[in-house]
């Protein structure tokens, strides 16, 4: 288990060191001066030249790389343009809202996934798995951002069950979860459908396994066969899945964020690109990378944690 | 007393070839505290027939004809809930494939546990008889092994836990589906001492389904030789295996490695396929691979009964 | 003559016995049909300005309603059909085109080169979709090609990998050292050996990722950072209508409407040509 966990981990130093290169170059191809950028049309060329050497623009490029490189590793993300505030405060600052939608769109995918995945594979060949069949589809068919806005149009605009705007109120827990539910939804629905196919597939293979075949055998109720022996081996799968989920969870929150004004990473970045404020652009990629590339890695040693078949294999 | 009496079963499947007629007229005794051995190639029906045992056919499955009766009571006619309340505390099953035989990711003893769940007793009860049972199938350290998962248990050691699952309840009668197949001749010689070592204890009746006649003379009092789904011959061991009555279990017999003497380059085997059970042949169903058939064997056979409990589906075993 | 007419038609007719994938074809081809006649389907020019018509709700006169321009939603939606589906179909042959190159010089190539490659496309997939988009419009500022250059870089590590697979199983198979054996190069390897045996279920893959393709076309154009106003885009129509949500919602209605349908039509059609075609890459989306 621990050389795994150590292969598992340098394998996402690699990563995101190359993620960290592929920002660096990216940030070094972007036209236009940095510090012209940063200091608007009315500054003087002297207080541009003090900028450029502050920000370390006069050194050659690999110097430039090393120095990126190094703060990056010890979390130094430079400081952003409007505020000269460090870029890690401001973006950790938004990064709990963006953590609670994924969350949330977790929540939906699972509380509404697994059963109907299992409730399908029960009832295979029947009309109800094939309607579960086609929702699972449709639903992660269409796009999560489509997905938010007529969320917002139905149940906040229309039929105002819920607020469409905003996080809600710090102090208020209740308020805040009301306020989470649609963006989590429109996070989380395409996954409902990820989650019930593979839990239907996986549940079909166990429910054949000869275990379960025994299971019967001992006279041991349906309910347990299928809830206490199939579905623990048939969500494992799900899990690492789930790991794959987050990841494009981030993206949908990206757009939750947007539709639902609610503060965040992805509504950091977008109004950070619309200002031009690229030290901050750049830090909040390389935060949600460095994030995914965590979630990934912890869904791998949780499977592990999971089954003890894989917890031995190590 | 008889504790499991098939009669007559027949079992069809439906299938896109048409319907496969996978068990006809199967009849046979278990008497109580006996083992019986049923030997045939794969593809005899002896999984139908544990499965029809069981009410555990496959969807596409029923039983056409013919009655199992268990301690009095027709399992045809039982409903699954009946079913079920027998599968467990009086009829228990051990499978082929103890690798797949126990469930993963739960730990021996919390499938010990479920195994017990109509029990009145409390956990620390079940337990405790969850370890006692796995010290009779010598599972070394029992209290620790409960914790474990079965992987971490050798194949031969998965197989007696399963055969302690199976004999927990003390059921009437045990079904154990090759259960040594999968073994090495050193574990399947302790694991056949082991089952007739408890059966005695316990008092219980054994189904003992093997390919393996050495196993079978080993172990079984009686045996029923099974082919294309139908029951050739039957009677005690020995009158079986002395005097086979039936064409096919004196080639069965003579096809066994064990009873080879001296060196043969080749081991015998019984030439011809298996016929097609879509299309059941109307006579005798060996009679395609028999070398000693005659105009006789086209029309149906009954069976015979050439000596007092030994009986054969074959007209050349008239008692004589 | 009719023989083999009919068997260029089985394909089809496997597709259309299914209800699903009728369904799909019949949404698909809605939305081409849509895309192809939009001139003669709307008497509207999509961009045009009609300050007068502002805001208006669907008639028989507007269909679909006007938007904040006064422009014709109708005409807009059917134009933006065009720019999907061109997006569509030009950055999926893109990425397919640089898809095989790469994974067939990793799966031909020595094994440093091929453990690079790999390390490459892991990274790529490690930045989430709709960051990589933001980081490149910085990059490009918004445009269609940053919109093509992120389908691209989606799509091209997945389709690498299955054809890096491929070339590796069948690098080592009888056909092929038979052909090296006799002296074929190379090249002639890859295109006459190898090619024909991966290229169709990675177009099958491809026909899947479609929906995602119009996805993220739309995404970023309703973000801003996709096509440049007043081309008309189904997400630009959105970004537009979205604005105005309380008081105007059809306009929102009619930007997400010919999203939902597409991405649905295509991906009941890519399900079931993957279930009556290639099963072996079934649970694989």
């Amino acid at each position: 288990m621990l050389g795994y966990t150590l292969k598992r981990l340098g394998l996402a130093v690699v990563i995101v060191s190359l993620a960290m290169a592929i920002l660096f170059v990216m940030i070094y191809l972007i036209p236009g001066d940095p510090a012209a950028v940063a200091l608007g049309p009315r500054a003087t060329e002297a207080m541009r030249e003090s900028l450029r050497v502050k920000m370390g623009l006069d050194q050659p490029v690999w110097v430039q790389f090393w120095n990126f490189f190094t703060r990056a590793w010890t979390g130094d993300l430079g400081n952003e343009v409007l505020s000269d505030r460090p870029v890690a405060q401001v973006v950790m600052e938004q990064l709990p809202h963006t953590l609670a939608l994924i969350a949330g769109g977790m929540v939906w995918s699972v509380a509404l996934g697994i059963p109907l995945g299992c409730w399908a594979a029960v009832k295979r060949g029947s009309w109800a798995d094939r309607v579960v069949g086609i929702v699972s589809v449709a639903v992660i068919a269409v796009p999560s951002f489509v997905v938010a806005i007529y969320a917002l149009l139905i149940f906040a605009v229309t039929l105002r069950w819920l607020p469409a705007i905003g996080a809600g109120d710090a102090g208020d827990l209740g308020d805040r979860l009301t306020h989470l539910i649609l963006p989590s939804l429109a996070v989380g629905l395409g996954w409902v459908g990820y989650i019930a196919r593979m839990v239907r597939a996986s549940m079909l293979e166990v429910l054949e396994a000869q275990h379960i075949r025994t299971a019967r055998a001992f006279g041991l109720p349906e309910t347990m066969i299928t809830y206490r022996y199939a579905l623990t081996i048939a969500i494992l799968p799900t899990v690492t899945l789930l790991g794959v989920g987050i990841g494009q969870m981030l993206s949908s929150a990206v757009f939750a964020e947007i539709v639902f004004a609610r503060p965040g990473v992805g509504k950091l970045v977008y109004d950070a690109i619309l200002t031009r404020n690229y030290p901050l652009v750049t830090g909040a990629v390389l935060v949600t990378t460095v994030l995914f590339v965590l979630i990934n890695l912890l869904a791998d040693l949780l499977i592990g944690a999971l089954d003890p078949r894989v917890r031995s294999r190590f | 007393m008889t504790v499991l009496a098939i009669r007559g079963l027949n079992v069809s499947f439906a299938t896109e070839g048409g319907d496969l007629h996978a068990l006809r007229d199967v009849a046979f005794d278990v008497p109580a505290r006996r083992i019986v051995g049923i030997v045939g190639e794969s593809g005899c029906g002896k999984s139908t027939l544990i499965n029809a045992i069981l009410g555990l056919l496959a969807d596409n499955g029923r039983i056409t004809g013919g009655q199992i009766v268990f301690e009095g009571q027709d399992l045809t006619r039982a409903d699954a809930a009946q079913m079920r309340a027998l599968r467990g505390p009086r009829i228990s099953t051990v499978f082929q494939d103890p690798m797949g035989a126990l469930n993963p990711v739960l730990s021996v003893g919390r499938q010990m546990r479920n195994i017990q769940y109509r029990s009145s007793l409390g956990r620390a009860a079940r337990d405790a008889r969850s370890a006692e049972m796995l010290q009779k199938v010598r599972i070394p350290d029992p209290e620790a092994a409960l914790s474990r998962y079965p992987h971490e248990f050798s194949g031969g050691m998965k197989q007696r836990i399963a055969i302690a699952m199976a004999l927990m309840m003390e059921p009437a009668l045990l079904i154990a589906d090759e259960p040594t197949t999968a073994l090495d001749a050193t574990l399947e010689v302790a694991t056949i001492e082991l089952l007739r070592d408890l059966q005695d204890q316990i008092g219980c009746s054994v189904l003992f389904i093997s390919h393996h006649l050495g196993v079978i003379a080993e172990l079984c009092d009686d045996v029923v030789v099974m082919y294309a789904g139908e029951v050739v011959e039957r009677g005690t061991v020995r009158q079986v295996f002395r005097t086979p009555r039936h064409p096919y279990t004196a080639r069965l017999l003579e096809c066994d490695p064990a009873r080879q003497s001296g060196r043969t380059r080749h081991l015998p085997v019984i030439p011809g396929d298996l016929p097609d059970l879509r299309n059941r042949p109307g006579g005798c169903i060996f009679a395609a691979r028999c070398d000693r058939r005659g105009e006789a064997c086209a029309a149906p056979q009954t069976e015979r009964e050439p000596a007092p409990g030994h009986r054969a589906r074959c007209i050349l075993a008239e008692a004589t | 003559m009719s023989a083999a007419v009919s068997d260029a038609w089985r394909p089809v007719r496997r597709l259309l016995a299914e209800p699903l994938g009728a369904l799909g074809i019949a949404l698909v081809l809605l939305v081409i049909g849509g895309a192809v006649l939009a001139d003669w389907l709307s008497v509207y020019e999509p961009s045009r300005i009609s300050p007068r018509d502002r805001f208006q709700g669907p008639s028989w006169t507007h269909l679909l309603g006007t938007d904040q321009l006064g422009r014709d939603l109708f005409s807009r939606v059917l134009h933006g059909g065009r720019i999907a589906l061109s997006v569509a179909l030009f950055s999926t042959a893109a990425s397919l085109a640089i898809g095989v190159v790469l994974g067939l010089i990793a799966g031909y190539g020595p094994r440093w080169l091929d453990n690079l490659m790999l390390l490459l496309f892991d990274s790529i997939k490690s930045f989430p979709t709709v960051m990589l988009a933001l980081a490149l419009v910085t990059l490009f500022g918004p445009s269609l090609t940053a919109v093509v250059v992120v389908v691209v870089l989606v799509n091209v590590p997945g389709y690498a990998r299955i054809i890096r697979t491929q070339t590796l199983a069948l690098k080592e198979s009888e056909f092929v050292t038979a052909a090296q054996s006799m002296g074929a190069g190379t090249a002639r390897v890859l295109r006459v050996h190898i090619m024909p045996n991966v290229i169709g279920p990675l177009l099958i893959l491809a026909s899947m990722d479609i929906p995602v393709v119009i996805a993220i076309e739309a995404g970023m154009s309703f973000l801003g950072l996709g096509v440049r106003p007043p081309t008309p885009s189904w997400g630009a129509i959105l970004n537009d209508g979205f604005t105005a949500i309380r008081d105007t919602p059809w306009i929102v209605i009619a930007g997400g409407l010919p999203i939902i349908l597409t991405t649905l039509g295509f991906t009941f059609l890519g399900e079931t040509l993957r279930d009556v075609f290639d099963p072996r890459l079934k649970g694989r989306g």
